[in-house]
């Protein structure tokens, strides 16, 4: 529908340049540009590295979304941003783009936070979110269990990992079985060829006296170094495949666990999972085999919109016009430890110090 | 002619309009923590001083350092994103060239040497024969480092006020990055056909390959 909110959004909160084009719930383009193959020598994401590149990434990116989308820029009813969480310097590159586009072309700036656009993002699959809607966010950066009564200004955390994010467990175990990085999808591949109940490593946080809805991963993942040295040093192979795939089961067995008791004790009949790791397959087949014996509705967005990528600032951007959401101002800085209840950022200076004649001149 | 000219290489948050013949507009805040939210608010202050419009503006003039990477990646995007959206040329000019046309116009007009501050005990610095007369390649080292015959010359910039010891011969004029410089120095440039440079940073160092802890890393070997 024309009368949908045209919304052009931008996310450099980490290594991928990323600008998507939504209206209302329909993806118009998705154009990303990575720099995750200049951080695989160093084994992570560099900062300055990922900061560099975003610099060179930023108006190209948005010259293409555009002419994939077939819009014209001056057609836009806002500009999203990711305002944070995310590395400073990187956020930086796509805010100071996102506020001059918006005040060059008299559009409003939306400064949104990246873990609500990871939940934003599924209405581009599968149509308006319920409300409230629970999300389960899992990548390299975060392990979150989410309550979102309304996308756009009310999110509350249920819960949060203490130590490692899921996804930076397995870049650290695709480390120490010689995988390289990123971890996930090496992970995921030779998992499948694995016996997951080959060796029983921890689940963190599940004992009767444990926080219900947090994560732990990081006595997994050196239970894991420790299994592997140990076979190392006494001169046997590793069977690397039931590692990943018992190191892996691990993982989400927690992880779908929680998810579904957080629906149940919250009376929320339907799961989304967003971010990185839920491209992972086997947390896909678990967490559809456990929502179905609950009775609960599974939301996963394709793999493409799960990482990081602009449509989901989009996504969210659009639907803070079409709630009539307050517009973030010109001096809207980048946060790179904004909560995630800062659903956006309206700005802490008044419009009138800014003066809209001199834009129409 | 209109340009917009703005420099964020520096602790200095510069923005300025120039007609060709002189500024009509300058802003200019030093605060070197918040690039990203002064700029674009002193662009929005220069128009509206000069009573002029973005759409009047028919190039942008940005300074491409070199300065400290996170501040200097502000002006560079948001000259880019300018250039894009309002579809005008983007022109890129030598941070320390704007000091140097500065340093002229406060009278210094023979030999001289500019340094800002490049943090860990560095400085950013060029020689220069005359204010639009750079003879050396912008670089990056330690005051104390630069031959004698640099360092004995008059020397502007918060790199010279620094490192005193360093630059027996500073003046205090020009103490910041300034815009309308920048912008003058453009229009002299547009005016005699004199090149500029791609609108791209100058970093001169390479990136700390510092993984932080928290962000996709990984066990150490
Ligand atoms: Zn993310």
């Amino acid at each position: 529908m024309a009368d949908e909110p045209l919304v052009l959004g931008i996310e450099t909160s980490c290594d991928e340049t990323g600008v998507g084009i939504v209206r209302g719930h329909t993806l118009l383009a998705d154009a990303v540009a990575s720099s995750v193959d200049e951080h695989a020598r160093y084994g992570g994401v560099v900062p300055e590295v990922a900061s560099r590149a975003h610099l060179e990434a930023m108006v190209p990116t948005i010259q293409r979304a555009l002419k994939q989308a077939g819009v014209s820029a001056r057609d836009l009813d806002g500009i999203a941003v990711t305002a944070g969480p995310g590395l400073a310097g990187a956020l930086l590159v796509g805010v100071s783009a996102a506020k001059a586009y918006a005040y060059a072309l008299g559009k409003p700036l939306y400064g949104v936070n990246h873990l609500a656009s990871h939940i934003c993002v599924d209405q581009l699959e599968h149509g308006a979110l319920p409300e409230p809607t629970m999300a389960l966010l899992v990548s390299g950066g975060h392990s979150s269990l989410l309550l979102a009564p309304d996308i756009t200004s009310d999110v509350r955390p249920l819960g949060s990992t203490i130590d490692d994010a899921a996804g930076e467990a397995f870049d650290k175990v695709a480390r120490v079985l010689g995988l390289g990085f990123p971890g996930g999808p090496a992970v995921d591949r030779l998992a499948r060829e694995g016996d997951r109940a080959a060796i029983a490593f921890p689940r963190g946080l599940t004992g009767g006296r444990d926080p219900l809805y947090d994560f732990s991963f990081s006595g997994l993942k050196t239970a894991v170094a420790r299994w592997v040295e140990a076979r190392r040093r006494d001169g046997q192979d590793v069977p690397v495949a039931d590692v990943a795939a018992s190191f892996q089961e691990a993982v989400v067995d927690v992880l779908t666990r929680k998810a579904i008791r957080a629906c149940r004790d919250n009376g929320v009949d339907h799961l989304m999972i967003g971010g990185g790791v839920a491209a992972n397959s086997r947390l896909r087949s678990l967490a559809m085999e456990r929502c179905e014996a609950a009775g609960i509705r599974l939301r996963v967005p394709r793999p493409g919109l799960c990482t990081d990528n602009g449509a989901m600032v989009a996504a969210l951007g659009a639907e803070m016009v079409a709630r009539g959401r307050a517009a973030s101002t010109l001096d809207l800085p980048a946060d790179s430890s904004l909560p995630v209840t800062e659903v956006s950022v309206p700005g802490h200076t008044h419009v009138h110090e800014l003066s809209a004649e001199n834009l129409y001149g | 002619m209109l340009l917009l000219a703005f420099d964020t290489a520096t602790p200095a948050v510069t923005a300025a309009l120039h007609d060709g013949e002189r500024v009509l507009a300058e802003s200019t805040v030093v605060d070197a923590r918040r690039h990203g939210e002064l700029l674009v608010p002193a662009v929005d202050r220069v128009l509206a001083a000069a009573g002029r419009s973005l759409d009047e503006v028919t190039g942008v003039v940005v300074g491409v350092g070199p300065g400290p990477y996170t501040g200097l990646r502000v002006g560079l995007v948001t000259a880019a994103s300018f250039g894009d959206a309002l579809d005008v040329p983007v022109h890129g000019v030598c941070t320390l060239d704007g000091l140097a046309w500065a340093a002229g116009e406060a009278g210094l007009d023979g030999p001289f040497t500019v340094a800002t501050d490049a943090r860990r005990k560095e400085v950013y610095w060029a020689r220069y024969d005359g204010p639009t007369a750079r003879v050396t390649e912008p670089a990056v080292d330690r005051a104390a480092d630069l031959p004698e015959d640099v360092r004995a010359l008059p020397a502007v910039g918060a790199g010279a006020a620094l490192y005193p010891d360093a630059f027996p011969d500073r003046r205090p004029d020009p103490a910041h990055q300034s815009a309308g410089a920048l912008a003058a120095l453009a229009a002299h440039r547009l005016a005699t056909g004199a090149p500029f440079l791609p609108p791209l940073p100058l970093y001169l160092r390479r990136p700390d390959a510092q993984v932080p802890a928290g962000y996709k890393a990984v066990l150490p070997t």
